[in-house]
């Protein structure tokens, strides 16, 4: 817009302007014998995210802080991280809403540390890739809307933006690693929903399992932490239904048989 | 050690600094090519300004009157990617929408330029116009439909990253270069490798490479600095705003000349507006300034008139990385064409390539060229493969 913009006015972490937080945050590097915590003061201000402080702290404070980060706005999924003990993306959370007087920044649990507020990914996408959800799905924003000539139909990419802040909130993930998780039984759901070329059957019958759909407590932690709708609780509990009825179908041939 | 593998292994070693789009392109080619390549990352992949751009595929259509040459790109662009990397875009294609008499009298040379760079554009009259995106402003007088499209600005570099990976090449996020290494050669210095702090085990070595591609987008000055030469960079940020709510399907732009918050995108169940355009000298701390997010919410309206009283999700602002001369005064008046630099011609320095400007939609092309000037600098005739050759899942990333 115009070259007078001071780039330090308005700045989300901005230096003296805003009030001192102290935050705790987790340190790790591989060949350390274990994680401890390192203390920062940021001045924060009314729109300082913590993903902003974490940034503050890397560039003004301490070069070797380690965390993931892309998009700002909680459409990549790689600021997972837990903020007080709760699952949150780092980028839409923001500190005035933080109500302790310390902030704690750890990574994101159940998943391998690789350094700092770093998890790897590796395990996520295995659980993930054995389902196979597509990117895409049809749009269900505005009914009414009619495609231009050349657009068949309206597509949109699928919520789950493959954060894994449920996997990290999900009680049962955490005592057994054999559980698939929600993640994936979301994406299930959605592939039997909306195949989109993909075999709903076999991913019906995959998930139909004491370790997949039959696994969840019913907790519904993950529909919590989930910080983009997809609420992954309710959509186990909608595979749940049409397996039983799955089931009950086969039974019944059976019986007929 | 690195070097002396490639040595007994034959295939020369590249070494590229940046993880973004561009990068992760140049590492896909350079692979297909048959290079040995490793690609460091100071942080997470697209941790710069990738991850940040607003996940526009151009059509072109938006640099048809005033930068024809990156307009032709971007329609070539995007037929391509729409090719090699099915199931990663929103294909719901966009509108130019006319909003003001002054926006209507600005139409004609606007359709003209489009169809003169080879951008497939149809005239949509109002009636239509609101039918294709009810939330439309009723005042607006006439569109033109343009293939635009969305990307997920990670998930796109992703699947260039994965089947790089899958060619042989080893990317090293959060590995950050420090110092370019270098011996002097008869002609002046010849680049030699690159020192790296890897921030992973707190560790820094060396890493040997024959050529050392410099993509490190708006931090392309500091990492030439590195190898004591100089690129033309203007760091030129722009600001984002993501409120809640989809308001559109397509892509909905303004029909005038390139302004401020000209764009609203879908993306999930957000809406993104942007951008604004000045200039810094510091990527690292970006503004985010009240009064350009204001101004975002006040020109998404005009197209979109809900926008006003959405909710907002978050506001962000990213760099960047124009070639053009220091003292522009907003960024708008440069180029969005990229450029290809190599150290050896102008400054004595072998062995270091410098890749940058361009868009997210012409990272195949900026990699294309890149890789050309460093087969050429090898002696390697080894012709591109990437405008054919379809990219692997961004699953495959992490897996």
């Amino acid at each position: 817009m115009n070259a007078e913009v001071d780039p330090h006015r308005d700045t989300h972490a901005t230096a003296g302007t805003g009030r001192a937080v102290r935050f705790r945050v987790f340190r790790f590097k591989q060949g350390d014998r274990a994680p401890h915590f390192d203390e920062f003061t940021v001045d924060v201000g009314e729109q300082t995210t913590v993903l902003d402080a974490l940034t503050a702290i890397r560039s003004r404070l301490d070069p070797t802080l380690t965390f993931r980060h892309s998009c700002f706005h909680a459409s990549c999924g790689t600021c997972g991280v837990r903020v007080n003990d709760r699952e949150a993306m780092a980028c839409v959370t923001y500190v005035r809403d933080l109500a302790a007087s310390v902030v704690k920044v750890e990574p994101i649990a159940n998943q391998a540390l690789v350094a700092d507020l770093v998890t790897d990914m590796a395990d996520f996408y295995a659980r993930f890739n054995a389902i196979g959800r597509p990117l895409l799905q049809d749009s269900d924003w505005l009914p009414e809307a009619v495609p231009p000539p050349g657009v068949p139909s309206y597509s949109r990419f699928e919520n789950c933006i493959e954060c894994g802040l449920c996997l990290s909130a999900c009680p049962i993930v955490g005592t057994d690693a054999r559980y698939l998780g929600p993640a994936a039984l979301a994406a299930a759901w959605r592939v039997v929903e909306e195949p989109r070329g993909l075999d709903a059957r076999a991913v019906l019958a995959l998930t139909d399992d004491c370790q997949a759909s039959w696994r969840c407590h019913v907790a519904f932690e993950c529909s919590e932490a989930c910080p983009s709708n997809v609420d992954p609780a309710g959509r186990i509990m909608l595979l749940r239904r049409r397996q039983t009825g799955e089931r009950l179908r086969r039974f019944m041939a059976r019986r007929r048989a | 050690v690195i070097r002396e593998m490639s040595q007994a292994r034959g295939a020369p070693h590249v070494v590229i600094i940046g993880g973004g789009g561009t990068g992760g392109a140049v590492a896909h080619d350079l692979a297909l090519r048959g290079l040995r390549v490793t690609l460091i990352e100071r942080g997470e992949i697209t941790s710069g300004t990738t991850g940040r751009h607003h996940g526009l595929l151009h059509s072109g259509a938006r640099y048809a009157v005033k930068d024809r040459e990156s307009a032709v790109e971007c329609i070539q662009e995007n037929q391509i990617l729409r090719r090699i990397a099915p199931g990663s875009f929103e294909l719901n294609d966009g509108l130019f929408v006319a909003v003001t008499a002054e926006d209507e009298a600005y139409e004609p040379t606007f359709f003209e330029s489009c169809l003169a760079a080879g951008i497939p554009a149809r005239r949509v009259e109002r009636e239509e116009a609101l039918r294709l995106e009810p939330n439309l402003n009723p005042a607006l007088r006439r569109a033109v439909q343009v293939p635009d499209g969305t990307m997920d600005a990670m998930r796109l570099p992703l699947r260039f990253m994965a089947t790089a990976k899958r060619n042989g090449a080893t990317i090293k996020p959060f590995t950050e270069a420090v110092a370019v290494t270098m011996v002097r050669s008869p002609k002046g210095r010849c680049v030699t490798g690159v020192s790296v702090r890897d921030h992973t085990t707190g560790r820094g070595y060396d890493i040997g490479a024959d050529v050392v591609v410099n993509a490190a987008g708006p931090w392309a000055e500091t990492v030439a600095r590195m190898a004591g030469v100089d690129v033309p960079i203007q760091v030129s940020p722009g600001i984002l705003v993501a409120v809640r709510g989809r308001f559109c399907n397509m892509v909905i732009n303004r029909l005038h000349e390139s302004g401020d918050g000209d764009i609203v995108l879908p993306q999930r169940e957000l809406s993104v507006i942007g951008t604004s355009s000045w200039v810094t000298d510091d990527p690292d701390h970006l503004a985010v300034p009240a009064d350009h997010v204001e101004m975002m919410f006040h020109e998404g309206s005009t197209m979109i008139p809900a926008i006003r009283a959405a909710e907002t999700r978050a506001t962000w602002s990213a760099a960047r990385p124009l070639i053009g001369e220091r003292g522009a005064a907003t960024g708008r008046e440069l180029s969005r064409t990229f450029k290809c630099f190599d150290h050896a011609a102008d400054e004595g320095v072998e062995g270091f390539v410098t890749i940058s400007g361009g868009k997210a939609t012409t990272r195949r092309a900026m990699a294309e060229a890149t890789a050309n000037v460093v087969c050429q600098k090898l002696g390697l005739d080894s012709p591109c493969r990437t405008r054919e050759y379809p990219l692997l899942p961004h699953t495959d990333y992490y897996a």
